[in-house]
């Protein structure tokens, strides 16, 4: 189901859409006018009722997730945004911070309140300098109106928020090594549990969220937590509301589009991204982020004993709407929603390695079936394009990938098996191809022909 | 010689430590303000400066430097440039971004160039992809990129 919305992207195209009075013109601050004059409790419910799967990539229900703070007690709490957005192919959450960076501040006064915090870090990625620069802009502006510091809106909760940045590290985007590196150690992932609600930032209950998880919140109580979640074509799955698609690689209109949860792939990429920018099919798509399972055109949608996947069972994988538990029940992952497409001039095998090479690079090595089985997948990619590897080997990379799922102390080893499995899997005559003619029948490169050049 | 901060800087120092619970938590921002006000190098000097200024061993500090790609433990060019080189970018061309850029400043990937105005690298995937292929430069995003762009960017650096 294709329906833009603008909760989020309404200002995007004004170049002073992140200035306080564009974010005021639209309601700005009246969701969390509203909010803050409900109890604690009762924020946290109506922000169940909209069903919010986390937009950070693991799809957990945001309301649920701010029900396990605890609800008593002498330490701090703490509100801990997750905007080090480095997943390969995922760029939504820069927009926010750089278009709409209110809808943040906004979301995290609300969130604050609603887990029982008074202060809200924003960890940002280093490189997004322009992303740090708005949200400390945006935070003055909120200062300066009496949104945000010790009474915002009035009510008698102080609220500070404070943008924190890390220094290039992908594994920081993992929550716990997030909060190792807001503690100002190096940036390895914690052992589960504790989990972050129990022990988190400084050793205290701390609530880990994305971005545009927060930035959506003040819509809630905009619209309605219910109404909100009607919005999506996925609210019987309690995937609601709308959120941010992003599409880029092989598409003429690479992009972030705003549309309601339901949206279909063939959608994003035919409607919205314009339809492919070379090559004569779709070989593959990675729906969100390079953690996901690949997937073909000609994946047929099999979900049997689930009435609600009665319209789409029989159908193509990219005329499924793109939820967490559509995906997820359908073989996949729907990760960060951001897709990346690769027409049939692609090859899968440089696409598997050029990924391959990511893993391995950002792997923090603390555990042995991920330091060193990224480093041999990765071995036998190059193996692989220099023409030299076996059969022997290609089984190895799943060998490999299927050692490593379910033990290591983050998903980091999992992301970068999936995408290893899959593309193994779905692509085998490709990869068999190098092995046999050192790749004669592929094409050989990742771009057009045209693009190849100097 | 002895690292110090001036004035203004010291001023930084003491808004970043106001924002957290504990001294250790500045450890990354410190890192950034001090790395800034070497030359964009963290030195032996600064390790020690900032363990001594937040109370943390020189051990803690190193390894904090080491872990992320960002510290640069030895003196980068004038300018960085940093090529995306992951999946999205690649799609779209970013390895001939990259090989311009290498024939261009007659450099290999991670060197300086001799006058020493800029330095090579490349970078894992720098939330851009929608914008590919794509560059930074120092604090600045360049995306979309053309060769000819590319020439014009790196022009610009090397006659500054
Ligand atoms: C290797 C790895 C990298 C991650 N990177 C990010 C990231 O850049 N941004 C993000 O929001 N979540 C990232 N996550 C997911 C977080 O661990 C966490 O689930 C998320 O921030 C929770 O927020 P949400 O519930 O609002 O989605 C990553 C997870 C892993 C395993
Ligand atoms: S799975 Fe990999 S990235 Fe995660 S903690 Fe283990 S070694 Fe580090
Ligand atoms: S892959 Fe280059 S910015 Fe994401």
């Amino acid at each position: 189901m294709l329906k833009r919305t603008t909760y989020l992207s309404h200002g995007y195209d004004d170049p002073s859409g992140h200035t306080l009075a564009a974010y005021e013109k639209v309601g700005g601050y009246q969701g969390a006018r509203k909010a803050l004059a409900l109890s604690r409790e009762a924020v946290v419910d109506e922000v169940k009722k909209a069903h919010i799967r986390g937009r950070g990539g693991a799809g957990f229900d945001c309301g649920t997730k701010w029900s396990f703070m605890p609800k008593q007690g002498q330490k701090p709490h703490y509100l801990v945004i997750n905007a080090d957005e480095g997943e390969p192919g995922t760029f939504k959450d820069r927009t926010i911070m750089e278009r709409n960076p209110h809808s943040l501040i906004e979301g995290c006064i609300i969130g604050a309140y609603g887990i029982g915090a008074h202060v809200a870090y924003i960890y940002v990625r280093d490189e997004l300098h322009l992303a740090k620069e708005r949200l400390w802009g945006a935070i003055e502006e909120a200062k300066a109106k009496g949104y945000l510091g010790a009474r915002p809106l009035g009510k008698d909760h102080p609220v500070e928020v404070v943008v924190h940045t890390g220094a290039g590290a992908y594994i920081c985007g993992e929550e716990t090594a997030l909060l190792n590196s807001l503690e100002g150690k190096r940036g390895e992932p914690r052992l589960k549990p504790p989990f972050p609600a129990q022990f988190g930032a400084f050793g205290c209950p701390s609530t880990v969220n994305n971005v545009e998880t927060i930035a959506v919140v003040p819509t809630v109580f905009q619209v309605g937590g219910d109404t909100f979640s009607r919005v999506s074509a996925l609210h019987e799955f309690n995937d609601g509301g709308a959120r941010l698609f992003g599409v880029s690689g092989h598409v003429a209109r690479p992009g972030v589009y705003e549309c309601a949860v339901g949206l279909t792939l063939r959608e994003l990429i035919y409607d919205l991204g314009g339809g492919l920018s070379t090559g004569k099919e779709i070989l593959g798509v990675i729906p969100g982020g390079s953690s996901c399972p690949v997937h073909r055109p000609d994946e047929i949608v099999d979900v049997p004993n689930d009435p609600r996947f009665e319209p789409y069972n029989g159908k193509s994988i990219l005329d499924l709407p793109l939820g967490v538990d559509t995906f997820r029940a359908a073989g996949g992952m729907l990760g960060t929603c951001c897709a990346i497409v690769l027409s049939d001039e692609a090859d899968p095998v440089l696409a598997f390695h050029n990924l391959m090479r990511f893993y391995r690079h950002e792997s923090c090595g603390q555990c042995t079936p991920c330091r060193e089985g990224c480093g041999w997948m990765e071995r036998i990619a190059d193996k692989l394009l220099a023409g030299t590897a076996t059969m022997d080997e290609l089984d190895q990379i799943s060998e490999i990938a299927s050692d490593i799922t379910g033990n290591t102390i983050c998903a980091f080893g999992d992301g970068a098996a999936q995408p290893a499995l899959s593309f193994v899997r779905k692509y085998r005559s490709h990869f068999e191809d190098y092995i046999h003619t050192g790749g004669k029948g592929q094409t050989r490169r990742l771009v057009s022909a045209a693009e190849v050049s100097t | 010689m002895a690292f110090s901060l001036t004035g203004e800087q010291e001023r930084e120092f003491e808004k970043i430590l106001a924002r957290y619970p504990n001294k250790m938590a500045a450890c990354i921002p410190v890192l950034h303000l001090c790395q800034g006000a070497n030359g964009n190098w963290v030195s032996d000097e600064v390790i020690t400066f900032v363990a001594d200024r937040l109370g943390l061993s020189t051990a803690h500090v190193a390894g904090v430097t080491t872990f992320y790609t960002l510290f640069n433990r030895h003196k980068p060019g004038e300018h960085q440039v940093w090529v995306c080189r992951t999946l999205s970018c690649a799609l779209r061309g970013s390895d001939k971004v990259l090989a311009h850029c290498k024939k261009r400043l007659k450099i290999e990937e991670g060197e300086t160039t001799k006058d020493g105005k800029i330095t090579l690298r490349t970078a894992e995937c720098l939330a851009s992809c929608g914008s590919a292929p794509m560059m930074q430069v120092d604090k600045s995003y360049h995306e979309d990129l053309t060769i000819e762009r590319v020439d014009e960017i790196l022009n610009r650096l090397l006659e500054s």
